[in-house]
Protein backbone atom coordinates (compact mmCIF):
# COMPACT_ATOMS: atom_id res chain seq x y z
CA UNK A 1 0.00 0.00 0.00
CA UNK A 2 1.39 3.45 -0.75
CA UNK A 3 1.73 5.95 1.71
CA UNK A 4 -1.31 8.67 1.62
CA UNK A 5 1.13 11.17 4.37
CA UNK A 6 3.38 11.41 6.93
CA UNK A 7 3.91 13.22 10.06
CA UNK A 8 7.22 13.69 11.25
CA UNK A 9 8.37 14.30 14.89
CA UNK A 10 5.98 17.40 14.74
CA UNK A 11 5.08 19.66 17.30
CA UNK A 12 1.98 21.55 17.32
CA UNK A 13 -0.65 24.02 19.27
CA UNK A 14 -2.32 27.42 19.49
CA UNK A 15 -0.20 30.43 20.11
CA UNK A 16 2.00 29.37 23.39
CA UNK A 17 -0.39 26.05 23.81
CA UNK A 18 1.17 23.11 22.58
CA UNK A 19 -1.02 20.55 22.65
CA UNK A 20 0.61 17.75 19.76
CA UNK A 21 4.67 16.69 20.91
CA UNK A 22 6.50 14.61 19.13
CA UNK A 23 3.69 13.01 16.48
CA UNK A 24 4.71 10.26 14.21
CA UNK A 25 1.88 9.26 12.04
CA UNK A 26 1.88 7.52 8.76
CA UNK A 27 -1.67 6.83 6.81
CA UNK A 28 -1.70 4.51 4.16
CA UNK A 29 -4.40 3.69 0.94
CA UNK A 30 -7.23 1.88 2.81
CA UNK A 31 -6.20 2.27 5.86
CA UNK A 32 -9.70 2.81 8.52
CA UNK A 33 -8.14 4.45 11.65
CA UNK A 34 -10.35 5.22 14.90
CA UNK A 35 -8.42 8.25 16.50
CA UNK A 36 -9.24 8.26 20.56
CA UNK A 37 -8.20 9.80 23.63
CA UNK A 38 -9.45 12.65 26.13
CA UNK A 39 -11.27 15.55 25.69
CA UNK A 40 -8.75 18.54 25.20
CA UNK A 41 -6.27 15.38 24.31
CA UNK A 42 -5.81 16.85 20.64
CA UNK A 43 -7.87 14.63 18.57
CA UNK A 44 -9.17 17.66 16.63
CA UNK A 45 -5.61 20.02 16.69
CA UNK A 46 -4.22 16.68 14.98
CA UNK A 47 -7.33 16.77 12.09
CA UNK A 48 -6.09 20.22 11.84
CA UNK A 49 -2.62 19.50 10.96
CA UNK A 50 -3.00 16.81 8.61
CA UNK A 51 -5.50 19.47 7.13
CA UNK A 52 -3.26 22.06 7.15
CA UNK A 53 -5.47 24.27 8.95
CA UNK A 54 -2.49 24.36 11.66
CA UNK A 55 1.36 24.51 10.82
CA UNK A 56 3.78 22.66 12.72
CA UNK A 57 6.46 24.43 15.09
CA UNK A 58 8.85 22.03 14.74
CA UNK A 59 9.08 18.40 11.80
CA UNK A 60 6.64 18.57 9.14
CA UNK A 61 4.02 16.71 7.22
CA UNK A 62 5.01 15.27 4.16
CA UNK A 63 1.91 14.70 1.59
CA UNK A 64 2.33 12.05 -1.04
CA UNK A 65 -1.06 12.44 -3.04
CA UNK A 66 1.17 14.36 -6.42
CA UNK A 67 2.71 11.43 -6.99
CA UNK A 68 -0.75 9.72 -7.26
CA UNK A 69 -2.11 9.46 -10.84
CA UNK A 70 -5.68 11.82 -11.12
CA UNK A 71 -5.13 12.78 -7.40
CA UNK A 72 -4.43 16.42 -6.51
CA UNK A 73 -2.95 17.91 -3.31
CA UNK A 74 -6.47 19.27 -2.10
CA UNK A 75 -7.98 15.88 -2.20
CA UNK A 76 -9.00 15.10 1.26
CA UNK A 77 -12.77 15.07 2.22
CA UNK A 78 -13.34 16.84 5.54
CA UNK A 79 -16.18 16.66 7.46
CA UNK A 80 -16.28 18.89 10.01
CA UNK A 81 -17.76 18.69 13.87
CA UNK A 82 -21.25 19.82 13.55
CA UNK A 83 -21.84 23.15 15.50
CA UNK A 84 -19.34 24.91 13.52
CA UNK A 85 -21.37 25.86 10.67
CA UNK A 86 -24.45 29.07 11.06
CA UNK A 87 -27.33 27.23 10.15
CA UNK A 88 -29.13 30.55 9.01
CA UNK A 89 -26.36 31.17 6.42
CA UNK A 90 -28.62 31.25 2.76
CA UNK A 91 -27.57 28.32 0.96
CA UNK A 92 -29.23 25.51 -0.49
CA UNK A 93 -28.35 21.68 -0.03
CA UNK A 94 -27.15 21.01 -3.19
CA UNK A 95 -24.68 24.44 -3.16
CA UNK A 96 -23.48 22.64 0.18
CA UNK A 97 -22.68 19.32 -1.81
CA UNK A 98 -21.24 20.72 -5.11
CA UNK A 99 -19.04 23.23 -2.43
CA UNK A 100 -17.23 19.95 -1.71
CA UNK A 101 -15.88 20.17 -5.54
CA UNK A 102 -14.16 23.72 -4.94
CA UNK A 103 -11.83 24.46 -6.58
CA UNK A 104 -10.97 20.97 -8.03
CA UNK A 105 -11.85 21.93 -11.27
CA UNK A 106 -11.92 25.46 -11.54
CA UNK A 107 -12.84 28.99 -9.18
CA UNK A 108 -15.40 30.10 -12.27
CA UNK A 109 -19.23 28.94 -11.64
CA UNK A 110 -19.71 26.19 -14.21
CA UNK A 111 -19.52 22.92 -13.06
CA UNK A 112 -19.51 20.28 -15.58
CA UNK A 113 -22.79 18.10 -16.12
CA UNK A 114 -20.46 14.87 -14.71
CA UNK A 115 -19.94 16.74 -11.34
CA UNK A 116 -23.17 17.79 -11.19
CA UNK A 117 -25.01 14.44 -11.45
CA UNK A 118 -22.19 12.94 -9.28
CA UNK A 119 -23.43 15.74 -6.67
CA UNK A 120 -27.02 14.57 -7.24
CA UNK A 121 -26.17 11.07 -7.22
CA UNK A 122 -24.76 11.50 -3.86
CA UNK A 123 -27.77 13.12 -2.70
CA UNK A 124 -30.49 10.77 -3.93
CA UNK A 125 -27.93 7.55 -2.56
CA UNK A 126 -27.95 9.63 1.18
CA UNK A 127 -31.97 9.83 1.01
CA UNK A 128 -31.91 13.76 0.92
CA UNK A 129 -33.42 14.21 -2.94
CA UNK A 130 -36.78 15.53 -1.91
CA UNK A 131 -34.79 18.53 0.33
CA UNK A 132 -32.24 19.13 -2.59
CA UNK A 133 -33.21 22.87 -2.83
CA UNK A 134 -34.47 23.28 0.40
CA UNK A 135 -32.00 25.54 2.92
CA UNK A 136 -30.35 24.08 5.14
CA UNK A 137 -31.70 25.98 8.26
CA UNK A 138 -34.51 23.69 7.62
CA UNK A 139 -32.93 20.22 8.37
CA UNK A 140 -32.41 18.27 10.96
CA UNK A 141 -29.06 17.65 12.65
CA UNK A 142 -29.11 13.68 10.81
CA UNK A 143 -30.18 15.71 7.87
CA UNK A 144 -27.67 18.60 7.54
CA UNK A 145 -24.87 15.93 8.68
CA UNK A 146 -25.52 13.53 5.56
CA UNK A 147 -25.69 16.82 3.65
CA UNK A 148 -21.93 17.20 5.24
CA UNK A 149 -20.95 13.27 4.34
CA UNK A 150 -21.81 14.34 0.85
CA UNK A 151 -20.16 17.35 0.43
CA UNK A 152 -16.58 15.57 1.85
CA UNK A 153 -17.06 12.86 -0.38
CA UNK A 154 -18.39 14.28 -3.79
CA UNK A 155 -14.83 15.00 -4.86
CA UNK A 156 -13.62 11.35 -4.34
CA UNK A 157 -11.03 11.61 -2.38
CA UNK A 158 -7.99 9.39 -1.36
CA UNK A 159 -8.03 10.52 2.14
CA UNK A 160 -11.59 11.03 4.20
CA UNK A 161 -11.06 12.72 7.51
CA UNK A 162 -13.99 12.94 10.14
CA UNK A 163 -14.66 14.83 13.23
CA UNK A 164 -17.19 12.98 15.58
CA UNK A 165 -19.88 12.20 12.61
CA UNK A 166 -22.25 10.42 15.09
CA UNK A 167 -22.53 13.58 17.42
CA UNK A 168 -26.20 15.04 17.23
CA UNK A 169 -27.35 12.19 14.59
CA UNK A 170 -30.07 9.58 14.57
CA UNK A 171 -29.32 6.15 15.53
CA UNK A 172 -30.52 4.96 12.39
CA UNK A 173 -28.50 6.90 10.32
CA UNK A 174 -25.38 6.07 12.73
CA UNK A 175 -25.76 2.77 11.53
CA UNK A 176 -26.07 3.40 8.04
CA UNK A 177 -22.88 5.85 8.25
CA UNK A 178 -20.49 3.61 9.39
CA UNK A 179 -21.88 0.84 7.45
CA UNK A 180 -21.59 3.42 4.37
CA UNK A 181 -18.17 4.55 5.53
CA UNK A 182 -17.04 0.61 5.42
CA UNK A 183 -18.08 0.64 1.47
CA UNK A 184 -15.95 4.13 1.31
CA UNK A 185 -12.99 2.58 2.82
CA UNK A 186 -12.26 0.36 -0.91
CA UNK A 187 -11.85 3.25 -2.90
CA UNK A 188 -10.46 5.68 -0.08
CA UNK A 189 -8.72 5.77 3.59
CA UNK A 190 -11.07 6.85 6.55
CA UNK A 191 -9.65 8.41 9.65
CA UNK A 192 -12.48 8.87 12.16
CA UNK A 193 -12.15 10.29 15.55
CA UNK A 194 -14.86 9.20 17.94
CA UNK A 195 -15.54 9.16 21.24
CA UNK A 196 -17.23 6.14 21.12
CA UNK A 197 -15.11 3.20 21.54
CA UNK A 198 -17.56 0.31 20.70
CA UNK A 199 -17.66 2.18 17.14
CA UNK A 200 -14.35 1.73 17.00
CA UNK A 201 -13.79 -1.16 17.24
CA UNK A 202 -16.93 -2.52 15.02
CA UNK A 203 -15.43 -0.56 12.20
CA UNK A 204 -12.07 0.49 12.25
CA UNK A 205 -8.86 -1.33 11.22
CA UNK A 206 -6.60 0.32 13.39
CA UNK A 207 -6.54 2.86 16.22
CA UNK A 208 -4.20 6.00 17.02
CA UNK A 209 -4.73 7.33 20.80
CA UNK A 210 -4.31 10.85 21.00
CA UNK A 211 -3.31 12.71 24.53
CA UNK A 212 -0.71 15.13 23.70
CA UNK A 213 1.44 12.23 22.45
CA UNK A 214 0.30 9.47 19.72
CA UNK A 215 0.50 5.83 19.94
CA UNK A 216 -0.52 3.80 17.03
CA UNK A 217 -2.22 0.66 17.86
CA UNK A 218 -2.24 -1.70 14.92
CA UNK A 219 -5.00 -3.36 14.87
CA UNK A 220 -8.73 -2.61 16.43
CA UNK A 221 -9.08 -4.40 20.06
CA UNK A 222 -7.79 -2.51 22.19
CA UNK A 223 -7.53 -3.13 26.51
CA UNK A 224 -8.40 -1.19 28.95
CA UNK A 225 -4.58 -1.73 30.45
CA UNK A 226 -3.14 -0.82 27.10
CA UNK A 227 -5.36 2.09 27.05
CA UNK A 228 -3.78 3.00 30.43
CA UNK A 229 -0.02 2.37 29.17
CA UNK A 230 -1.13 4.68 26.24
CA UNK A 231 -1.91 7.48 28.87
CA UNK A 232 -5.36 7.75 26.85
CA UNK A 233 -8.26 7.30 29.00
CA UNK A 234 -11.62 7.57 27.63
CA UNK A 235 -14.90 7.27 28.07
CA UNK A 236 -16.33 3.66 27.13
CA UNK A 237 -20.10 3.56 25.19
CA UNK A 238 -21.58 1.36 23.32
CA UNK A 239 -24.69 1.10 21.90
CA UNK A 240 -26.89 -1.94 21.57
CA UNK A 241 -27.89 -1.75 18.44
CA UNK A 242 -24.81 -1.43 16.16
CA UNK A 243 -22.33 -4.53 15.68
CA UNK A 244 -19.79 -4.04 18.86
CA UNK A 245 -17.40 -5.55 20.97
CA UNK A 246 -16.92 -5.42 24.78
CA UNK A 247 -13.89 -4.28 25.51
CA UNK A 248 -12.03 -5.95 28.74
CA UNK A 249 -12.41 -3.86 32.00
CA UNK A 250 -9.86 -4.00 34.97
CA UNK A 251 -9.66 -6.40 37.13
CA UNK A 252 -7.32 -5.33 39.56
CA UNK A 253 -9.29 -3.92 42.54
CA UNK B 1 -63.81 67.20 -12.40
CA UNK B 2 -62.37 68.36 -9.63
CA UNK B 3 -60.21 65.96 -7.94
CA UNK B 4 -59.34 65.09 -11.61
CA UNK B 5 -57.40 68.58 -12.09
CA UNK B 6 -55.68 67.83 -8.68
CA UNK B 7 -54.63 64.79 -9.63
CA UNK B 8 -53.54 65.70 -13.59
CA UNK B 9 -52.00 68.99 -11.96
CA UNK B 10 -49.97 66.19 -9.72
CA UNK B 11 -49.48 64.08 -12.00
CA UNK B 12 -47.81 66.86 -14.31
CA UNK B 13 -45.83 68.23 -11.47
CA UNK B 14 -44.31 64.87 -11.10
CA UNK B 15 -43.55 64.02 -14.83
CA UNK B 16 -41.87 67.91 -14.59
CA UNK B 17 -39.54 67.46 -11.77
CA UNK B 18 -37.75 63.99 -14.10
CA UNK B 19 -36.96 66.48 -16.45
CA UNK B 20 -34.49 68.15 -13.96
CA UNK B 21 -30.67 67.03 -13.66
CA UNK B 22 -30.64 67.37 -10.28
CA UNK B 23 -33.37 64.80 -9.93
CA UNK B 24 -32.17 62.27 -12.98
CA UNK B 25 -28.75 62.17 -11.17
CA UNK B 26 -30.59 60.72 -8.01
CA UNK B 27 -32.47 58.39 -9.96
CA UNK B 28 -29.47 57.24 -11.72
CA UNK B 29 -27.54 57.04 -7.99
CA UNK B 30 -30.64 55.34 -6.18
CA UNK B 31 -30.56 52.13 -9.23
CA UNK B 32 -26.44 51.74 -8.98
CA UNK B 33 -27.25 52.02 -5.22
CA UNK B 34 -29.39 49.35 -4.73
CA UNK B 35 -27.56 47.32 -6.87
CA UNK B 36 -24.43 47.72 -5.03
CA UNK B 37 -25.94 47.67 -1.84
CA UNK B 38 -27.80 44.76 -2.56
CA UNK B 39 -25.11 42.13 -3.86
CA UNK B 40 -22.58 43.43 -1.15
CA UNK B 41 -25.60 43.64 1.29
CA UNK B 42 -26.20 40.47 1.05
CA UNK B 43 -22.33 39.12 1.11
CA UNK B 44 -22.24 41.19 5.03
CA UNK B 45 -26.11 40.06 6.17
CA UNK B 46 -24.88 36.36 5.74
CA UNK B 47 -21.75 36.72 7.22
CA UNK B 48 -22.71 38.49 10.02
CA UNK B 49 -20.42 41.46 9.05
CA UNK B 50 -22.86 44.15 9.45
CA UNK B 51 -20.92 45.68 12.25
CA UNK B 52 -17.80 44.98 10.39
CA UNK B 53 -19.09 47.22 7.86
CA UNK B 54 -20.28 50.17 10.21
CA UNK B 55 -17.16 50.12 11.79
CA UNK B 56 -15.62 50.61 8.22
CA UNK B 57 -18.23 53.45 7.42
CA UNK B 58 -17.50 55.57 10.72
CA UNK B 59 -13.56 54.90 10.20
CA UNK B 60 -13.77 56.65 6.96
CA UNK B 61 -14.75 59.79 8.55
CA UNK B 62 -11.12 59.78 9.63
CA UNK B 63 -10.49 60.39 5.65
CA UNK B 64 -12.63 62.53 5.26
CA UNK B 65 -11.35 65.61 7.72
CA UNK B 66 -7.90 64.62 6.49
CA UNK B 67 -9.21 65.75 3.49
CA UNK B 68 -10.74 68.70 4.29
CA UNK B 69 -7.28 70.04 6.36
CA UNK B 70 -5.03 68.91 2.96
CA UNK B 71 -7.62 70.45 0.48
CA UNK B 72 -8.34 67.47 -1.13
CA UNK B 73 -11.16 65.75 -2.64
CA UNK B 74 -12.99 64.00 0.89
CA UNK B 75 -14.21 61.14 -1.33
CA UNK B 76 -10.66 60.20 -1.65
CA UNK B 77 -9.74 60.23 1.82
CA UNK B 78 -13.01 58.29 2.87
CA UNK B 79 -12.14 56.11 0.17
CA UNK B 80 -8.49 55.38 1.42
CA UNK B 81 -9.75 55.13 5.37
CA UNK B 82 -12.28 52.94 4.19
CA UNK B 83 -9.86 50.38 2.80
CA UNK B 84 -7.20 50.53 4.81
CA UNK B 85 -9.79 49.90 8.09
CA UNK B 86 -10.98 47.35 6.51
CA UNK B 87 -8.02 45.78 5.60
CA UNK B 88 -7.20 46.42 9.11
CA UNK B 89 -10.07 44.46 10.33
CA UNK B 90 -9.51 41.25 8.41
CA UNK B 91 -5.68 41.72 9.48
CA UNK B 92 -6.05 42.26 12.88
CA UNK B 93 -8.41 39.51 14.05
CA UNK B 94 -6.66 36.42 11.66
CA UNK B 95 -3.29 37.30 12.62
CA UNK B 96 -2.96 39.05 15.61
CA UNK B 97 -5.64 36.93 17.46
CA UNK B 98 -7.52 39.89 18.76
CA UNK B 99 -11.00 40.34 19.51
CA UNK B 100 -13.46 41.09 16.26
CA UNK B 101 -15.65 43.48 17.89
CA UNK B 102 -13.14 45.21 19.82
CA UNK B 103 -11.13 45.76 17.04
CA UNK B 104 -14.22 47.29 15.04
CA UNK B 105 -15.07 49.37 18.20
CA UNK B 106 -11.64 51.17 18.11
CA UNK B 107 -11.15 51.75 14.15
CA UNK B 108 -14.68 52.96 14.35
CA UNK B 109 -13.88 55.70 17.58
CA UNK B 110 -10.36 56.74 16.30
CA UNK B 111 -11.98 57.66 12.51
CA UNK B 112 -14.24 59.85 13.79
CA UNK B 113 -11.96 61.27 16.30
CA UNK B 114 -8.92 61.72 13.72
CA UNK B 115 -11.85 63.62 11.42
CA UNK B 116 -13.69 65.68 13.95
CA UNK B 117 -9.46 66.85 15.03
CA UNK B 118 -8.88 67.70 11.35
CA UNK B 119 -12.51 69.58 10.59
CA UNK B 120 -11.78 71.76 13.61
CA UNK B 121 -8.10 72.41 12.27
CA UNK B 122 -9.32 73.30 9.29
CA UNK B 123 -9.59 76.99 8.55
CA UNK B 124 -13.11 77.93 7.66
CA UNK B 125 -15.88 76.68 6.80
CA UNK B 126 -16.21 72.83 5.72
CA UNK B 127 -18.45 72.85 2.94
CA UNK B 128 -20.70 69.66 2.50
CA UNK B 129 -19.84 68.07 6.12
CA UNK B 130 -23.50 67.46 6.41
CA UNK B 131 -23.90 65.61 3.26
CA UNK B 132 -21.02 63.20 4.77
CA UNK B 133 -23.06 62.77 7.82
CA UNK B 134 -26.52 62.31 6.59
CA UNK B 135 -26.15 62.26 3.16
CA UNK B 136 -27.94 64.12 0.36
CA UNK B 137 -28.83 62.08 -3.04
CA UNK B 138 -30.70 65.20 -4.45
CA UNK B 139 -26.81 67.09 -4.21
CA UNK B 140 -25.60 64.05 -6.10
CA UNK B 141 -23.11 65.09 -9.18
CA UNK B 142 -21.39 63.54 -12.40
CA UNK B 143 -18.02 61.97 -10.69
CA UNK B 144 -19.73 60.54 -7.80
CA UNK B 145 -21.95 59.21 -10.14
CA UNK B 146 -19.44 57.98 -12.50
CA UNK B 147 -17.34 56.22 -9.07
CA UNK B 148 -20.93 54.70 -8.00
CA UNK B 149 -21.33 53.40 -12.09
CA UNK B 150 -17.77 51.86 -11.83
CA UNK B 151 -18.06 50.12 -8.85
CA UNK B 152 -21.55 48.80 -9.45
CA UNK B 153 -20.36 47.23 -12.87
CA UNK B 154 -16.98 45.49 -10.83
CA UNK B 155 -18.91 43.80 -7.93
CA UNK B 156 -21.81 42.48 -10.81
CA UNK B 157 -18.89 40.95 -12.67
CA UNK B 158 -16.45 39.84 -9.79
CA UNK B 159 -20.19 38.38 -8.54
CA UNK B 160 -21.22 36.49 -12.08
CA UNK B 161 -17.77 35.36 -12.52
CA UNK B 162 -17.05 33.97 -8.62
CA UNK B 163 -20.45 33.39 -7.25
CA UNK B 164 -20.09 29.96 -6.11
CA UNK B 165 -17.07 30.51 -4.86
CA UNK B 166 -17.96 33.39 -2.65
CA UNK B 167 -20.92 31.64 -1.06
CA UNK B 168 -18.69 28.68 -0.81
CA UNK B 169 -15.88 30.84 0.99
CA UNK B 170 -18.77 32.71 3.00
CA UNK B 171 -20.28 29.50 3.91
CA UNK B 172 -17.14 27.62 5.58
CA UNK B 173 -14.00 28.97 5.61
CA UNK B 174 -12.25 26.05 7.63
CA UNK B 175 -13.61 23.61 4.79
CA UNK B 176 -12.67 25.94 1.96
CA UNK B 177 -9.17 26.06 3.05
CA UNK B 178 -8.79 22.35 2.85
CA UNK B 179 -10.04 22.51 -0.44
CA UNK B 180 -7.32 24.83 -1.26
CA UNK B 181 -9.58 27.36 -2.13
CA UNK B 182 -7.94 31.13 -2.14
CA UNK B 183 -9.69 31.77 1.13
CA UNK B 184 -7.87 34.94 2.00
CA UNK B 185 -7.68 36.67 -1.22
CA UNK B 186 -11.09 36.00 -1.83
CA UNK B 187 -11.85 37.28 2.01
CA UNK B 188 -9.67 40.23 1.18
CA UNK B 189 -11.19 41.22 -1.94
CA UNK B 190 -14.65 41.24 -0.63
CA UNK B 191 -14.01 43.61 2.70
CA UNK B 192 -12.23 45.84 0.22
CA UNK B 193 -15.05 45.95 -2.11
CA UNK B 194 -17.71 46.41 1.09
CA UNK B 195 -15.32 49.59 2.39
CA UNK B 196 -15.72 50.72 -1.56
CA UNK B 197 -19.68 50.05 -1.41
CA UNK B 198 -20.66 52.15 1.80
CA UNK B 199 -17.85 54.94 1.23
CA UNK B 200 -19.33 55.43 -2.18
CA UNK B 201 -23.16 55.25 -1.03
CA UNK B 202 -22.47 57.76 1.81
CA UNK B 203 -23.57 60.64 -0.48
CA UNK B 204 -26.95 59.01 -0.62
CA UNK B 205 -27.86 57.85 3.12
CA UNK B 206 -25.07 59.53 5.24
CA UNK B 207 -21.91 58.05 7.19
CA UNK B 208 -24.70 57.26 9.86
CA UNK B 209 -27.58 55.90 7.88
CA UNK B 210 -25.74 54.04 5.16
CA UNK B 211 -25.13 50.52 6.99
CA UNK B 212 -29.04 50.45 6.60
CA UNK B 213 -28.90 50.25 2.94
CA UNK B 214 -27.33 47.02 3.06
CA UNK B 215 -29.16 45.52 5.80
CA UNK B 216 -32.84 46.21 5.43
CA UNK B 217 -33.66 45.51 2.04
CA UNK B 218 -31.62 42.07 2.92
CA UNK B 219 -33.94 41.08 5.77
CA UNK B 220 -37.10 42.10 3.75
CA UNK B 221 -35.40 39.31 1.26
CA UNK B 222 -34.87 36.96 3.81
CA UNK B 223 -38.60 36.45 4.85
CA UNK B 224 -39.28 35.26 1.66
CA UNK B 225 -35.95 33.21 0.72
CA UNK B 226 -33.27 31.89 2.31
CA UNK B 227 -31.56 31.57 -0.95
CA UNK B 228 -28.11 33.95 -1.31
CA UNK B 229 -28.81 34.94 -5.11
CA UNK B 230 -32.76 35.04 -4.54
CA UNK B 231 -31.76 37.59 -1.34
CA UNK B 232 -29.74 39.51 -3.73
CA UNK B 233 -32.81 39.90 -6.98
CA UNK B 234 -35.11 40.88 -3.97
CA UNK B 235 -33.46 43.42 -2.05
CA UNK B 236 -32.25 45.25 -5.34
CA UNK B 237 -35.64 45.71 -5.65
CA UNK B 238 -36.71 46.61 -2.45
CA UNK B 239 -33.40 48.77 -1.76
CA UNK B 240 -34.97 50.70 -5.42
CA UNK B 241 -38.47 51.41 -4.40
CA UNK B 242 -37.24 52.46 -0.69
CA UNK B 243 -34.67 54.69 -2.47
CA UNK B 244 -36.78 55.63 -5.15
CA UNK B 245 -40.16 56.76 -3.07
CA UNK B 246 -37.99 58.29 0.14
CA UNK B 247 -36.27 60.44 -2.63
CA UNK B 248 -40.07 61.72 -4.04
CA UNK B 249 -41.46 62.20 -0.40
CA UNK B 250 -38.12 64.13 0.87
CA UNK B 251 -38.12 66.40 -2.96
CA UNK B 252 -42.22 67.22 -1.86
CA UNK B 253 -42.17 67.72 1.66
CA UNK B 254 -38.62 69.06 1.62
CA UNK B 255 -37.25 67.11 4.45
CA UNK B 256 -33.85 65.45 4.49
CA UNK B 257 -32.99 62.49 1.88
CA UNK B 258 -30.86 60.17 3.36
CA UNK B 259 -33.19 60.00 6.45
CA UNK B 260 -36.40 59.51 4.71
CA UNK B 261 -35.15 56.77 2.36
CA UNK B 262 -34.26 54.80 5.26
CA UNK B 263 -37.82 55.70 6.71
CA UNK B 264 -39.37 54.50 3.79
CA UNK B 265 -36.90 51.33 3.91
CA UNK B 266 -38.27 50.55 7.53
CA UNK B 267 -41.92 51.35 6.60
CA UNK B 268 -41.30 48.56 3.43
CA UNK B 269 -39.53 46.11 5.83
CA UNK B 270 -42.86 46.22 8.20
CA UNK B 271 -45.15 46.45 5.19
CA UNK B 272 -43.75 42.99 4.11
CA UNK B 273 -43.24 41.10 7.44
CA UNK B 274 -47.55 42.16 7.97
CA UNK B 275 -47.40 40.28 4.26
CA UNK B 276 -45.41 37.70 5.78
CA UNK B 277 -47.60 37.35 9.10
CA UNK B 278 -51.04 37.28 6.72
CA UNK B 279 -49.79 34.85 4.66
CA UNK B 280 -48.36 32.51 7.24
CA UNK B 281 -51.61 32.87 9.20
CA UNK B 282 -53.98 31.84 6.42
CA UNK B 283 -51.71 29.00 5.26
CA UNK B 284 -52.27 27.44 8.60
CA UNK B 285 -56.35 28.32 8.05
Amino acid sequence: MKKLFEIKDVDTGYGDVRVLRNINFTVKEKDFVGIIGPNGGGKTTLLKLILGLLKPYKGEVVYYFNDMPGVRNANIGYLPQFNETDKKFPVSVRDVVMSGLIPARKIFNRYSPGEKSKADELIERLGMREKRDVSIGELSGGELQRVFLARAIVSSPALLILDEPGTYVDNRFENELYELLRVLNDDMAILLVSHDLGIISAYVKTIACVNTYLTYHDSNVITAEELSIYNCPVDVITHGKVPHRVLQEHNNK
Amino acid sequence: MFFRNIITSKMEALIEIFGYSFFQNALIASVLASISCGIIGTYIVSRRMVFVSGGITHASFGGIGIAYFAGINPVIGALVFAVLAAFGVEYFTKKADMRNDSVIAMLWSFGMALGIIFIFLTPGYAPNLMTFLFGSILTIDTSDLTALFFLTVIISVIFILFYRLILFVSFDEQFSITRKAPVSLVNYVMIGLVALTVVLNIKIAGIILVISLLTIPQNAANLFTHKFDRIIYFSVLTGFTGSFSGLLISYYLNIPSGATIIFSLIIIYLLLRLIKFIKTKSARG
